[in-house]
């Protein structure tokens, strides 16, 4: 459904992306993960044809999104990092305007437009502006947004960034229903517990090269089962174990404050990278 | 939720549909700011009209027609300027501030259809601006040949270049900083040296020379001819022409290079 081969991005001297390849199957919920300035958006944006690519090739659906930009994005749907939604017109004249330029009837955006609306519980706001929106329902009609003209892959650049948690798992939910129902997703995200809870496999990107990709689990029994996380001059070491006997083990022979807990994907990606992914669910 | 067939057969029968829906968006955020953008497009020609139709240029005649008379053509050339430029920060606050314009570029409408949208959209604004003007002129007694030919032509042609130079600045700047040192250093001068405030052929030989390389000049120029019921020479009207042209194609040529 995706598929990247030795795809390269340079922005001045900064090489944002450094040759990734990377598959993703149709009616897979694949996550990118990675600490800000890794890679991720850079990634999206070139997928959705948004930026140039230097080099490499992304065939969505089996196009070309460079060399067949527009049936590529037809099949499509973006929810951006930024809520970029015409805050001055209403949820349905947002809906309807996203619906023209994708082409699609007069008939069927009306019918599409109620569908989703009901879909994200928003069929009572067709007429409010924008600008009237909680920042979760403002999430919630960005991610219809992009469903609005049917797209089989939808690209999500962290999409519940900046949302407390209640709401981040109401958009987690919707996020199960896309994916149940046979959409492709690609998310990226720098949330550890997003990541562990929606994604099929999970791809880690860093400094523009993917670290590795495997199913979120078996990245985190590489690590073993339970961590222990403890300070050494103000600095924080953690540690894996493979049970919670041999953890309690090495947190009683550490001196001042220790934290025993499950070992987790940020475990795993400060293993191979050396980095933390910044950010906390 | 149930799913319908793709619409890709529905992008090959309206080509036109991508400009459309852009235009279309850009007169739904004029409807939602309603009165206050007519407002708006009224303050200034009044205050022209008060200030130096009825003050400065009280008992001037120039060309043989009242001062009133001549300044309500060059109030039309302004503001058909000001207005379709003003699509320019339209669609800078779009781009840099809300990021919509991120929104088209995942779309698979053409760089063209858009540019075609956003120039329509200008021109359409830069209208309303002349029908404001007509009806202050008539509320000012002034009744001039706004149906002729050469003032829908000239009206046209100064909004097509104008609004072709608002896409095309919109994409050059890098911030709103840019786009207002543009209005300030292009679209402010021009609107007081293009033939707006007094004729051009009553300055100085060499300040004509530099006055005619401004577009405002020969827009100006066609207004006043049409408004006065006169006939012109072709020249303004090719030279307008040449002109949109050119923005447009470097508008175009400006948009596909956004993509950074």
């Amino acid at each position: 459904m995706i598929v990247i081969a030795g795809l390269t991005k340079k922005y001045g001297d900064l090489q944002a992306l450094a040759g990734v390849d990377l598959q993703v199957d149709r009616g897979e919920l694949f996550a990118l993960l990675g600490p800000n300035g890794a890679g991720k958006t850079t990634m999206v944006r070139i997928m959705t044809g948004l930026t140039r690519r230097d080099g490499g090739t992304v065939l969505l659906g089996g196009l070309d999104i460079a060399a067949q930009p527009a049936a590529a994005k037809r099949q499509v749907g973006l929810v951006p990092q930024v809520v970029n939604l015409d805050t001055e017109l209403t949820v349905y004249q947002n809906l309807d305007l996203h619906g023209r330029f994708f082409f699609m009837p007069a008939a069927d955006r009306r019918a599409r437009i109620a569908e989703l609306l009901a879909y994200v519980e928003l069929g009572d706001r067709a007429a409010t502006p924008v600008k009237q929106l909680s920042g979760g329902m403002k999430r919630r009609l960005l991610i219809v947004r992009a469903m609005m003209h049917r797209p089989g892959i939808l690209f999500m650049d962290e999409p519940t960034v900046g949302l407390d948690a209640a709401i981040r798992r109401r958009i987690w939910s919707i996020i199960r229903r896309i994916q149940g129902e046979g959409t492709t997703i690609f998310l990226t995200t720098h949330y550890i517990e997003e990541a562990e809870y929606l994604a099929g496999r999970v791809a880690f990107i860093d400094r523009g090269r993917i670290v590795t990709v495997d199913r979120p689990d078996r990245l985190v029994q590489r690590m073993g089962a339970w961590a222990v996380d403890y300070l050494v001059d103000n600095e924080l070491r953690t540690e894996c174990f493979p049970d919670r006997e041999a953890a309690r083990q090495a947190a009683a022979a550490v001196a001042g404050r220790v934290t025993i807990r499950r070992v987790n994907l940020e475990d795993a990606f400060l293993a191979l990278t050396g980095r933390k992914v910044a950010g906390e669910a | 939720m149930r799913e319908r067939p793709s619409t890709a057969a529905a992008a090959k029968v309206a080509p036109l549909a991508g400009s459309l829906a852009i235009f279309r968006r850009e007169m739904l955020i004029l409807r939602s700011r309603g009165k206050k953008v007519l407002l708006s497009m009224a303050v200034s020609p009044t205050l022209y009209l008060v200030a130096f139709g009825l003050g400065v240029g009280k008992g001037m005649r120039v060309d043989g027609h009242t001062y009133l008379e001549f300044l309500i053509p060059g109030l039309v050339a302004m503001g058909t300027m000001n207005q379709a430029f003003g699509i320019a920060g339209e669609i800078n606050i779009a781009r840099f501030y809300w990021k919509i314009f991120e929104e088209f570029q995942a779309a698979p409408i053409s760089d063209l259809a858009y540019v075609v949208g956003e120039v329509l959209a200008g021109m359409a604004k830069a209208v309303m601006s002349v029908f404001i003007i007509v009806l202050l002129a008539t509320l000012f007694g002034v009744q001039l040949a706004f149906y002729h030919p050469l003032f829908i032509a000239g009206v046209l042609l100064n909004a097509f270049v104008f609004a072709s130079l608002a896409v095309l600045a919109a994409m050059l700047v890098k911030s709103h900083a840019d786009q207002a040192m543009l209005f300030n250093f292009i679209i402010t001068p021009m609107a007081f040296l293009g033939g707006t405030f007094f004729p051009v052929d009553r300055m100085p030989s060499w300040v004509q020379v530099l006055l005619q390389a401004l577009p405002l000049t020969h827009a100006s120029y066609l207004i006043r001819s049409g408004a006065y019921g006169r006939s012109a020479s072709a020249l303004p009207l090719v030279l307008l022409l040449v002109i949109g042209l050119v923005f447009f194609f470097l508008a175009h040529r400006s948009v596909c290079r956004a993509r950074d």
